[in-house]
C-alpha cells in the first residue's frame, strides 16, 4: 500500500484540473460537486489502507519514504517531490482527507445554485492537494509548496463572492489580507529554511533531523532557524502577531471556513513545529517563546469572543485560542499533545462550523447572533449536534476535547509552569462561557428575527449528515488518547500517544523530561479545570437566557472594556496606522513623486540639458564665416610663436 | 549543422527582403511573413537547443571568421550554457510580440516589421557574438530599431521616451567601447602580444590586468550593464520607455533586453575582471537589494497598470542581479532562470495589458474593477501571471527567486546573510503590490459602465498566451528541463571565481594568432 501514497496527492489534483478545465462548460452540479467530492474520499480511502498495513507492521518500519521525481536541483542543493509516510504524516492526512471529504459533501447542498460553483469544487481540491504535499513532503521544500499553496487556495476562496462588500471593504480586501499576512510568515519560513541548508546542507528531514541529533541543546544557529520558521507559523495558524488575517477570512463560503480556516490548513504552523520537534527541542528558548505565545494567543483571542456578535466571528476566535492551546503543547514539549488537540478540534470546529452554516442558510445569509434565537424548534438535528460541537470544546468530561485539552494543561503545569495552566484553565473557561452564549443567542430564548422574510428550516440531507458523523466524532474521538492517570488504573493505554511515540523519539530524548507521576494532585487539576468550565457554561446559559439585563448592564458598566474587546483590542486599526499607511504614504509622497521623479530622475534631465547649453555656447564659434576663423588661425600662430620665444 | 548559428542569426533578415518586394497596402501578407520568417527562426533555434550538449562547458556551434584580419577582430559565434537559453527565449518572445501586434498596429505595418526582425538579429547577436568587438557593433545596433519602435508606434510622450533610452544607454556603452578598445590594446602589450577582441583569448590575460585598471575596466563595463539591467539608480528611462512603448515594444524590451545586462555581467564583468568583482560587490549587492525593495514600493503606488509592471521589472531584476553576485551555483543558475522566468511572466503580464488597453483605451487602475465578472479568461489567465510573478510555488517564479536567495545566504563572497534577509521582503512586498492591483482591476462590483460590455479574450490572443502559460508551469514543475544546461557551465564559473578569490590564477598567456 505505501507506494500508492502518490495516489493520496493525485486525486485532488485530477479533480482540481478536471473541474477546473470542464467545469464551466459542464454547467452540471451533481457531475461537479460528485468529482471533487470523490477525489477527495479517494484519497481518504487510500490513506486509510496504508493507515492499517502501517499498524499492521512492527513499529521500525512503518516509516517510508516514496520519491517521485527531482524538483529543484543546483549546486549541491536538490529538493525531491517525495513522499513522507509515517505515523505523523498518515494521521494529518486522514484527518485532511477525512474532514475534508465531509465538508465536499456538506458543500454539494450549502452551494446548490451557486453561478460560482465549478469554481468552488476546483478550488477547494486544489487546496487538498496542497495540504496533502505539506503533511506528506519529505522535506521543507516541499513543505513549502503545500504551505503557499494553502494560502493561495485560502486566498482565491476568501475573496470567492469578489462582488460582496464586507464590514468596511469587500471581500477582496479579507482575501488580500490573508494572503500578505501569510507571507510575511513565510518570509520567516524562507529564511529558516536557508538557515537549515548552510547548518545541514539539505532540506530533507531525515538528512536535517539526523544530523541535528548530534548538536547540543541551546545551540544559538539552531534557535534562529526555529524562531524564524515559527514566524511562518504564526502566519500560517494565526497566532500573535499575524492572527489577524483569520477573523477576517470568514468573509468566504462558510464551507471553506470549517475545512480551511478551523479543521486543516490552520494547523499546519503546529503540524510544522512538531514535525521538526528535535530542532526545537534543542532550543529551550524558542520552546519558551512558543508556549508564551500560544497561551497568550489563546487568552487574548478568547476574550475578544466573549463578545462577538457575529456567529463565524465567535467561531473564528476561538479557532485562534484553540490553535494557541496546540502551541503551549508543542511549547511545553508535548508535541503529541499538541497533535492530539489538531485531531479533535478538527472534528468539534468543522462541526460547529458547518452548524453555523447551516443556521446561516436557514436565516438567508444573516449572521447576526443578537437576531436569531429559539432556533432549536425550526432545526434540532443542526442544534443538536451544535451543542454537542459546544460542550467539546468547552472540556466537558469523555467528549473529545476534554481529553485533548487536559492533557496539554496538565503537561504545562507539570512540565512548564503553573502560571502557565492557570491562565489555560481561565481560557477554557472564557471558551465555555462564548461557546453557550453562542447556542444560548442562536438556538434558545425568544425569537427575535423577522417572521414576514426570515422562514428558518432544516438543512437538506446532504448537509446534515456529515454534521452527525462529525457530532459523533466529536464524542468518542477522544477515546484514543485517554492520558494515564485516567486509563492506566483500568488498563487501557494513551493508543494516541503510544502511535505517535517514534516520531518524537529524537525530541524526548533531548528534552529528557522527568516522568511526573502524581495522580492525585492531576486529578485535582483536572477537577479544577472541568469545574471551571461547567461554572463558565451555567452563567453563560442564567445570563443569556434568564438574566439578560445582566449582560447589558455589564457591557455599559464596562463600556470602554467592552468597547476594548468589541473592536478587537484596535489592533487591525494599529496595523494600518503604523504600518501600511506609513509606507504606503512614504512610497507615494516621498519614494515615488520626490525621491524617484524629482531627484534622480531630475538629476539626468538637468545633466542632459547641461550638455545641450554647453553644446550651444561652442556651437557659437562655429559660425561659418571664413574671416573669423582665420583671425583665430592668426592669432593662434602668435600666440605659440610667442610661447616657443618666452620659452 | 554547419553554420547553424548564422542561419539563426540572419534568418530574419531573409524577411526583410522578402518585404521589400511586398506593397505596403498588403497588411495580412507582411504580417504572415513577418510572423513566419520569426518562427523559422525559432524552429532552426530549437535546432540549436537540442543538439546543445549540455554536459560540455565549451563553447558549442563555433564559427569564426576574419573580419578585421590585422586586429584580430572576427566574426565569432558559439553558444555555452549562459547564453542557450536566452537565444530561446528571444526567438521564443519575437513571433508572440508580432502575433500580438496583429490588430494594434496598422500604421507603416512594413516598417514596423522590418524593425521588429532586426531587433531580433540584433538581440540574437548579443547573445551568440564572442567577439568583443562583434557584440559592441551588436549591442549599439540594436538600439536603433527599438528607438524607432518607441518612437513612431509608441504613445502620448513617445518621442521624450525613445531619445531617453537611446541617449542613456548609448552613454553607457560608450565607455564599454573604451574599455573594449583598451582590453584589446593591452593583449599587444604582452609578451608576443597582439592586438585582440577574441573574448575566449582575453579570458585568459584579463584576469591578471593590474587591479587599479582592473577596477575602471570593471566600472566602465559594469556601468552599462546596470543602465540596461536596470539597476538602481540607473532605472528611470524604464518606467517611461515602457509606458510609451508599444506592447510588442515592451514585451521585448521586458523580455530580452533587460537581460542583456545582466547576461554582460556574467559573461563579461565575472570572468574578465574577478578581483575588480570581489571588490564590487557588496556594492552591487546594495544595489540589487535596494532595486528590490524601492522597485516594488514604487511599484505598489502606481496608478497605470503598465507603469506598475515596469517597477516591478526593476525589483525583480535586483534578484537576478544578487543572484550573479552571489557567486554559488545555486545563486547562479537561479539568476540565469529567473532571467528566462522573467522574460515569460512579466512578457505575458505586457501582452495581457496591451490586450486591455485595446479595448478600454486607458490602463488607469482606477477605471476598472470586477472584471473578474465580465471577463473571466482574461482576468483568470491575469492570476496564473500574477502569482507566476510573485513566486508562488509550482509556478516558474518560485524557482529562481528562491535558488538566488538560498545562494546568496550562504554566499562566501557576500559573506553575510543580511543582504539576502532584505532580499527576501521583496517576497512580502510583491504580493503587496501585485494583489493590490489586482484586487482594484478585477476584484469588487463594476464600477465603470464601460466595463460591462469588454468582450473576452479571443482565440488568438489565448492562443497567444497558451505557450507562455505552458512555461511558467514546466519550469515550476519540472526546472530540470532547463537548468540542466545552465548547471556545468555555472559550476565553471563559481570554481573559476574560487579560484581567482584564493590566489590560483593561470599565468597569463596569449595564443597563437
Amino acid at each position: 500500500m505505501y507506494s500508492l501514497a502518490p495516489l493520496i496527492v493525485l486525486f485532488p489534483l485530477i479533480g482540481f484540473l478536471f473541474n477546473g478545465l470542464l467545469g464551466r462548460k459542464l454547467k452540471n452540479e451533481a457531475l461537479v460537486g460528485g468529482i471533487g467530492t470523490f477525489a477527495v474520499f479517494a484519497s481518504f480511502a487510500v490513506a486509510l489502507g496504508i493507515f492499517f498495513e502501517m499498524i499492521s507492521l512492527p513499529v521500525g518500519e512503518r516509516s517510508k519514504t516514496i520519491t517521485v521525481f527531482q524538483w529543484i536541483a543546483a549546486g549541491s542543493f536538490s529538493a525531491n517531490v517525495a513522499y513522507q509516510v509515517d505515523q505523523l504524516s498518515i494521521l494529518m492526512t486522514l484527518i485532511v482527507t477525512g474532514v475534508g471529504s465531509l465538508i465536499h459533501l456538506y458543500s454539494i447542498g450549502y452551494m446548490h445554485g451557486d453561478k460560482g460553483y465549478w469554481r468552488f469544487f476546483t478550488y477547494l481540491n486544489l487546496f487538498i492537494f496542497a495540504m496533502l504535499n505539506l503533511v506528506l513532503a519529505d522535506n521543507y521544500l516541499l513543505m513549502f509548496l503545500g504551505w503557499e499553496g494553502v494560502g493561495l487556495c485560502s486566498y482565491l476562496l476568501i475573496g470567492f463572492w469578489y462582488d460582496r462588500n464586507f464590514e468596511k471593504g469587500t471581500t477582496g480586501d479579507a482575501a488580500k489580507k490573508a494572503f500578505i499576512v501569510n507571507r510575511i510568515g513565510d518570509f520567516g519560513f524562507l529564511l529558516g529554511m536557508f538557515l537549515i541548508y548552510v547548518t545541514f546542507g539539505s532540506l530533507n528531514y531525515e538528512t536535517v533531523f539526523s544530523q541535528a541529533a548530534l548538536f547540543e541543546k541551546g545551540n544559538s544557529v539552531i534557535m534562529w532557524m526555529t524562531l524564524f520558521m515559527f514566524i511562518g507559523a504564526t502566519g500560517k495558524s494565526a497566532q500573535i502577531p499575524l492572527y489577524v488575517w483569520l477573523p477576517d477570512a470568514m468573509a468566504g463560503p462558510t464551507p471553506v471556513s470549517a475545512l480551511i480556516h478551523a479543521a486543516t490548513m490552520v494547523t499546519a504552523g503546529i503540524y510544522m513545529v512538531a514535525r521538526s520537534s528535535i530542532l526545537y527541542a534543542l532550543a529551550p528558548t524558542t520552546m519558551e517563546i512558543v508556549a508564551i505565545i500560544g497561551l497568550a494567543t489563546a487568552f487574548f483571542a478568547g476574550t475578544i469572543g466573549l463578545v462577538q456578535n457575529d456567529i463565524k466571528k465567535v467561531l473564528a476566535y476561538s479557532t485562534v485560542s484553540q490553535l494557541g492551546y496546540m502551541f503551549l503543547g508543542c511549547g511545553v514539549g508535548a508535541f503529541a499533545s499538541g497533535i492530539f488537540h489538531v485531531m479533535t478540534h478538527a472534528f468539534f470546529k468543522a462541526l460547529l462550523f458547518l452548524g453555523s452554516g447551516a443556521v446561516i442558510h436557514a436565516m438567508h445569509d444573516e449572521q447576526d447572533i443578537q437576531k436569531m434565537g429559539g432556533l432549536k424548534k425550526y432545526m434540532p438535528t443542526t442544534y443538536k449536534t451544535f451543542f454537542i460541537g459546544a460542550l467539546a470544546i468547552s472540556g466537558i468530561p469523555f467528549l473529545s476535547g476534554f481529553f485533548s485539552k487536559d492533557e496539554i494543561l496538565w503537561k504545562a503545569f507539570a512540565d512548564g509552569s503553573p502560571i502557565l495552566w492557570i491562565v489555560g484553565a481561565l481560557t477554557a473557561g472564557l471558551t465555555a462561557f462564548y461557546m453557550f452564549r453562542l447556542v444560548s443567542l442562536t438556538f434558545e430564548g425568544n425569537e427575535r428575527f423577522d417572521h414576514h422574510h426570515v422562514h428558518p428550516h432544516e438543512a437538506p440531507k446532504t448537509m446534515l449528515y456529515p454534521l452527525i458523523v462529525l457530532a459523533v466524532l466529536s464524542v468518542v474521538g477522544g477515546f484514543v488518547g485517554i492520558p494515564h492517570v485516567l486509563g492506566g488504573p483500568i488498563g487501557i493505554h494513551n493508543y494516541f500517544e503510544g502511535f505517535l511515540d517514534p516520531v518524537f523519539e529524537r525530541a524526548n530524548e533531548k528534552m529528557a523530561l522527568p516522568m511526573h507521576d502524581d495522580p492525585s494532585l492531576e486529578y485535582l487539576l483536572m477537577a479544577v479545570s472541568v469545574a471551571i468550565a461547567a461554572t463558565s457554561i451555567y452563567f453563560a446559559r442564567k445570563v443569556y437566557l434568564e438574566k439578560k439585563e445582566i449582560a447589558e448592564r455589564w457591557a455599559s458598566k464596562f463600556s470602554g472594556t467592552y468597547k476594548l474587546l468589541y473592536n478587537k483590542y484596535f489592533v487591525d486599526e494599529a496595523y494600518d496606522a503604523v504600518v501600511v499607511n506609513s509606507i504606503k504614504q512614504t512610497s507615494d509622497k516621498f519614494l515615488w513623486k520626490i525621491f524617484d521623479v524629482n531627484i534622480i530622475d531630475n538629476t539626468l534631465n538637468v545633466s542632459s540639458k547641461f550638455v545641450a547649453a554647453t553644446a550651444d555656447i561652442f556651437r557659437r564659434i562655429q559660425t561659418g564665416v571664413v574671416q573669423s576663423y582665420a583671425v583665430v588661425f592668426v592669432a593662434g600662430i602668435l600666440f605659440v610663436l610667442g610661447w616657443l620665444m618666452i620659452r | 549543422m554547419q553554420n547553424i548559428l548564422s542561419y539563426v542569426l540572419f534568418s530574419p533578415l531573409v524577411g526583410i527582403v522578402l518585404l521589400f518586394f511586398i506593397n505596403k497596402e498588403k497588411q495580412i501578407w507582411i504580417k504572415a511573413i513577418g510572423i513566419a520568417t520569426s518562427v523559422v527562426t525559432f524552429a532552426l533555434s530549437l535546432l540549436v537547443y537540442f543538439a546543445f550538449d549540455a554536459a560540455n562547458t565549451q563553447l558549442q556551434f563555433v564559427e569564426q571568421l576574419p573580419w578585421i584580419s590585422g586586429l584580430d577582430i572576427s566574426y565569432f559565434v558559439g553558444v555555452d550554457g549562459f547564453s542557450i537559453l536566452l537565444v530561446v527565449l528571444t526567438t521564443f518572445l519575437t513571433p508572440l510580440a508580432l502575433i500580438a501586434s496583429w490588430e494594434s498596429i496598422t500604421d507603416r505595418l512594413k516598417e514596423y516589421v522590418v524593425f521588429m526582425l532586426l531587433l531580433e538579429v540584433g538581440m540574437l547577436g548579443v547573445f551568440l557574438a564572442f567577439d568583443l568587438f562583434l557584440f559592441y557593433v551588436f549591442w549599439e545596433a540594436m538600439l536603433i530599431p527599438m528607438y524607432f519602435i518607441i518612437g513612431i508606434w509608441g504613445g502620448k510622450d513617445k518621442i521624450y521616451a525613445a531619445v531617453k533610452f537611446f541617449i542613456y544607454t548609448m552613454a553607457g556603452s560608450l565607455l564599454m567601447l573604451i574599455a573594449i578598445l583598451w582590453l584589446g590594446y593591452y593583449a599587444s602589450t604582452l609578451p608576443g602580444g597582439y592586438f585582440t577582441t577574441n573574448l575566449q583569448k582575453l579570458y585568459a590575460i584579463a584576469p591578471s590586468i593590474p587591479m587599479n585598471i582592473q577596477i575602471w575596466m570593471f566600472l566602465a563595463f559594469a556601468l552599462s550593464f546596470a543602465i540596461k539591467v536596470p539597476l538602481f539608480p540607473f532605472h528611470t528611462w524604464l518606467p517611461d520607455a515602457h509606458v510609451q512603448a508599444p506592447t510588442a515594444g515592451s514585451v521585448i524590451l521586458a523580455g530580452v533586453l533587460l537581460k542583456m545586462g545582466t547576461y554582460g555581467l556574467i559573461r563579461f564583468c565575472l570572468p574578465l575582471f574577478p578581483q575588480a568583482s570581489f571588490q564590487f560587490t557588496p556594492l552591487m549587492a546594495v544595489l540589487s537589494v535596494i532595486g528590490i525593495i524601492y522597485g516594488a514600493l514604487v511599484a505598489m503606488v502606481q496608478t497605470d497598470i503598465k507603469k506598475l509592471v515596469a517597477y516591478s521589472s526593476v525589483s525583480h531584476m535586483g534578484f537576478i542581479v544578487l543572484g550573479i553576485f552571489s557567486m554559488t551555483e545555486e545563486g547562479m543558475q537561479g539568476a540565469i532562470i529567473q532571467m528566462v522566468n522573467h522574460g515569460l511572466s512579466t512578457g505575458a503580464l505586457f501582452l495581457l495589458v496591451g490586450m486591455i488597453y485595446d479595448r478600454r483605451h486607458t490602463r488607469e487602475i482606477s477605471n476598472f474593477g470586477g472584471l473578474a465578472r465580465t471577463v473571466p479568461i482574461f482576468s483568470t489567465i491575469f492570476m496564473i501571471v500574477t502569482f507566476s510573478s510573485i513566486g508562488l510555488p509550482g509556478l516558474n517564479g518560485f524557482v529562481g527567486e528562491f535558488l538566488i536567495l538560498l545562494g546568496s545566504f550562504g554566499s562566501q563572497f557576500l559573506n553575510s546573510p543580511v543582504y539576502t534577509a532584505f532580499a527576501a521582503t521583496g517576497v512580502v512586498f510583491s504580493a503587496v503590490y501585485m494583489l493590490w492591483m489586482c484586487q482594484r482591476v478585477f476584484f469588487g462590483k463594476v464600477t465603470h459602465a464601460e466595463n460591462e460590455s469588454l468582450i473576452d479574450l479571443g482565440k488568438r490572443e489565448i492562443g497567444l498566451l497558451l505557450p507562455v502559460l505552458l512555461f511558467i508551469v514546466w519550469i515550476g514543475v519540472y526546472p530540470s528541463t532547463f537548468m540542466r544546461q545552465t548547471a556545468p557551465q555555472s559550476k565553471k564559473i563559481v570554481i573559476q571565481m574560487q579560484n581567482a578569490k584564493s590566489g590560483v590564477t593561470q599565468m597569463p598567456g596569449l595564443s597563437a594568432k
